[in-house]
């Protein structure tokens, strides 16, 4: 049949099983726009205030659901603010198609209004990216890119379609689309090699990162540690993979890992590390990382084995498949000393002490679990609060804990609570923990959450600084407080009036308790504000490029 | 870790505008030094052949083998053989002269096998191709010499007899995932 560009790229959406999609119209996709409108009961077409809450809400929508997040917005500066979202989508392997709009094709090149050559810009923080210069070759292109987008390791792919073509016509024919693709295969004898280093160990510890929080390798992983009593540590990318509670469950690893997992990475003497890549957040010394051990790397991306750690032996592969080809190979065994030395450790690990004049992050976060139940999921902000949350939250599902990990984009909370929301449902309970510094940059986003009536819940740890940063300036540069401390006069209950949502302010914890009964109840968005001391730090803490060695424990 | 060696490494790409850019935005961003790279056509119109001389050591060798594979538009990485490499490269240099040393100049270029492709009362340009140890000799005879304008294409390499080791790209298979509704997500 005869389409034009926007009735293809509807069309071609539906086909790829997009319901929803994030974006903010303008001048070069007024033809899309026109067709969406059209086809308002097909596709939820999800406005935002800015162009990067939608990127980052597409990106939300990816890691709550696995399925892939479309962003569409117009050309020029709409297409460059989606740069941070398509940079953080990279940074994570979160599966995201970006539409952007640009001039007619006759134009490109000459610096009309609104162009910006968002191809050249977006090479180095996509996976691929395309320029659709005729109509005929819209559909696969888009096609294309849904396939690059989520397979193998995923990321986000970037197609830029001029105006003049989402106006063309041209024949369009349905197509089925095409399986997911992953590495399905590995070496056999490598994977033997393995299961052989893991029997003889004495000390053996898992470390998983973000590459095994799909639901098909969470399973194989928790057997792993079960049969042959392996203690597990994780990064934040992978919270909740095996679920708070667990026996074998060490907690997180890195600069603010606790005390154990870092211990029991330098005292291991084989290393499994499955779906991660030794990020300097967790190899903060790539030099000594885990010296006494033999590392064994499974990652779908061959680039990753050995590329900042060197290991000993590598396994390129989906961890799902590795890891149910290990299985059978594991030999059930119990590493009693090893669990004794584990348990010495954990009677150090750090546990903050509640202290009844004031508000205290670990007791706010608590009480959300409290209230909350399992099966909510959490969002994140980018700084102090993060860590809070990565530390202190009950952990218990894959998909539960997001946040912006490899790039640290301060601002990406809101945006993504609403692609989580959106993906989720109404019903589910979606809470988002952030603090003052990194609510100011995107809380624009709450307009979009009140038109939405999406029931999200805004914890601001308010310190009235920058908090992270601060707390480097007092620990490394002498308490020289250096643009951390803005004095800031903002309301957040008056501003939350002005949004038209809820707002609360809890100086205690008897009033934070009230307050979040109160914010389950209402249908709309809320936020409370927790005045918490700006002396309150990230603990326990290893500096960058130390060791086990240099944790700063108070 | 072993040390820095000259490595020649073949990357067949997609032929389509922008693949020039991706390869050495990649580059770049990775800190990959190169030393060379030429781009030419091959007997497939599809299939570009990008020819890199780098100076590294195994592991960053190896590391710019596999982000260069991860692109989408490469189709094949391999690192030549240096045994069996036939590596060329061509040089233009043009030369102040005059009548009086216009006879040695043209004794060096007979020797080295360098064509004269333009003489000009005041200049002599010579065309030499080679091995790039054999064009870096051939420029050191003219170190006394006034050297106007220089330009080198960079090394161009094949491998001698049939088959060259290959770096294949991990074989991929497909599978279908089953992809809950949304809404229905509990993992």
């Amino acid at each position: 049949m005869q389409l034009n560009g926007s009735q293809i790229f509807v069309e071609v959406l539906c086909e790829q099983g997009v319901d929803t999609l994030f974006g903010y119209p303008g001048g070069a996709v007024l033809n899309l726009y026109d067709e969406l409108y059209k086809n308002a009961d097909r596709i939820t077409h999800v406005l935002t205030a800015h162009e990067q809450g939608a990127a980052h809400a597409a990106d939300g929508y990816a890691r709550a659901t696995g399925r892939t997040g479309v962003v569409l917005a117009t050309s020029g500066p709409g297409a460059t603010n989606l740069v941070t979202g398509i940079a953080t989508a990279y940074m994570d392997s979160v599966p995201m198609v970006a539409f952007t709009g640009n001039v007619p094709t006759s134009s490109i090149g000459k610096d009309g209004f609104q162009e910006a050559y968002i191809e050249g810009i977006t090479v180095p923080i996509t996976k691929h990216n395309f320029t659709v210069r005729r109509v005929e070759d819209l559909a696969d292109t888009m096609r294309a890119a849904f396939r690059i987008a989520q397979s193998g390791r995923k990321g986000p792919v970037l197609v830029d379609i001029p105006k003049d073509v989402t106006a063309a016509v041209c024949e369009f024919t349905p197509k089925q689309p095409e399986p997911i693709r992953t590495v399905t295969t590995y070496n056999e004898e490598q994977v033997h090699w393995a299961a052989d280093l893991i029997n003889a160990a004495q000390r053996p510890l898992v470390y998983f990162g973000g590459g095994v929080r799909s639901a098909a390798s969470c399973q194989p992983l928790r057997d792993l540690l079960h049969k042959a009593e392996i203690p597990a540590t994780y990064t934040l990318m992978a919270a909740g993979v095996v679920p708070y509670g667990d026996p074998m469950n060490l907690g997180m690893l890195g600069m603010h890992g606790c005390y154990t997992s870092n211990r029991a990475v330098a005292e291991c003497d084989v290393l499994i590390a499955v779906g991660t890549r030794f990020s300097d957040r967790v190899a903060l010394n790539p030099k000594t990382f885990a010296k006494n051990a033999t590392i064994i790397q499974i990652d779908i991306d061959a680039s990753e084995l050995g590329k900042n750690v060197d290991v000993d032996l590598s396994i390129v592969g989906d961890a799902a498949y590795v890891l149910n080809a290990m299985l059978p190979q594991i030999k059930p065994a119990k590493h009693p000393d090893w669990m004794t030395m584990i348990q010495s450790w954990q009677a150090q690990d750090y546990h903050p002490v509640s202290d009844p004049t004031r508000l205290m992050p670990h007791q706010v976060i608590g009480e959300v679990c409290n209230q909350c139940g399992p099966d909510a999921v959490y969002v994140t902000d980018v700084g102090q609060h993060q860590m809070w949350a990565a530390q202190y939250l009950r952990h218990t599902k894959s998909r539960g804990f997001i946040t912006s990990g490899g790039l640290g984009t301060m601002g990406f909370g809101y945006g993504a609570a609403i692609g989580a929301q959106m993906a989720l449902g109404r019903q589910q309970r979606v809470v988002m923990f952030t603090g003052d510094a990194s609510f100011h940059m995107n809380l624009n986003e709450a307009c979009t959450a009140v038109s939405y009536e999406l029931p999200i819940i805004t914890v601001i740890f308010n310190n009235s600084v920058l908090g992270m940063v601060r707390q480097w300036q007092t620990s490394f540069y002498g308490k020289r407080y250096s643009q951390t401390d803005p004095h800031r006069k903002t309301d957040f209950v008056k501003l939350a009036d002005g949004f038209g949502l809820k707002g609360y302010r809890c100086t205690n914890l008897p009033e934070f308790q009230e307050a979040f009964a109160d914010a389950l109840q209402q249908k709309g968005p809320t936020w409370i504000e927790c005045i918490i001391d700006k002396d309150e730090k990230v603990l326990p803490m290893i500096p960058g490029g130390g060791d086990i060695n240099d944790i700063i424990m108070e | 870790m072993e040390s820095d060696q000259r490595r020649v490494i073949s990357l067949l790409v997609d032929n389509q505008s922008g693949v020039l850019a991706r390869v050495s935005s990649l580059f770049c961003r990775r800190g990959f030094n190169i030393d060379s790279l030429t781009v030419s056509a091959t007997n497939d119109p599809a299939v570009s052949r990008i020819t890199v001389t780098i100076t590294s050591d195994e592991k960053a060798l190896q590391q710019l083998v596999l982000q260069t594979e991860r692109l989408e538009v490469t189709r094949q990485v391999f690192v030549l053989d240096s045994e069996k490499a036939l590596e060329r490269e061509l040089l233009l240099l043009k030369v102040e002269s005059d009548v009086h040393n216009r006879t040695e100049l043209r004794e060096i270029a007979c020797i080295y096998k360098a064509k004269i492709i333009d003489l000009s009362p005041d200049s002599m340009v010579f065309e030499l191709i080679g091995r790039p140890d054999k064009l870096d000799a051939f420029l050191k005879m003219f170190e006394g010499y006034n050297i106007l304008e220089q330009c080198r294409t960079g090394v161009t390499a094949l491998e001698r007899g049939g088959m060259h080791q290959h770096i294949q790209k991990p074989p991929q298979e497909v599978r279908s995932v089953q992809l809950p509704p949304p809404g229905a997500i509990r993992a």
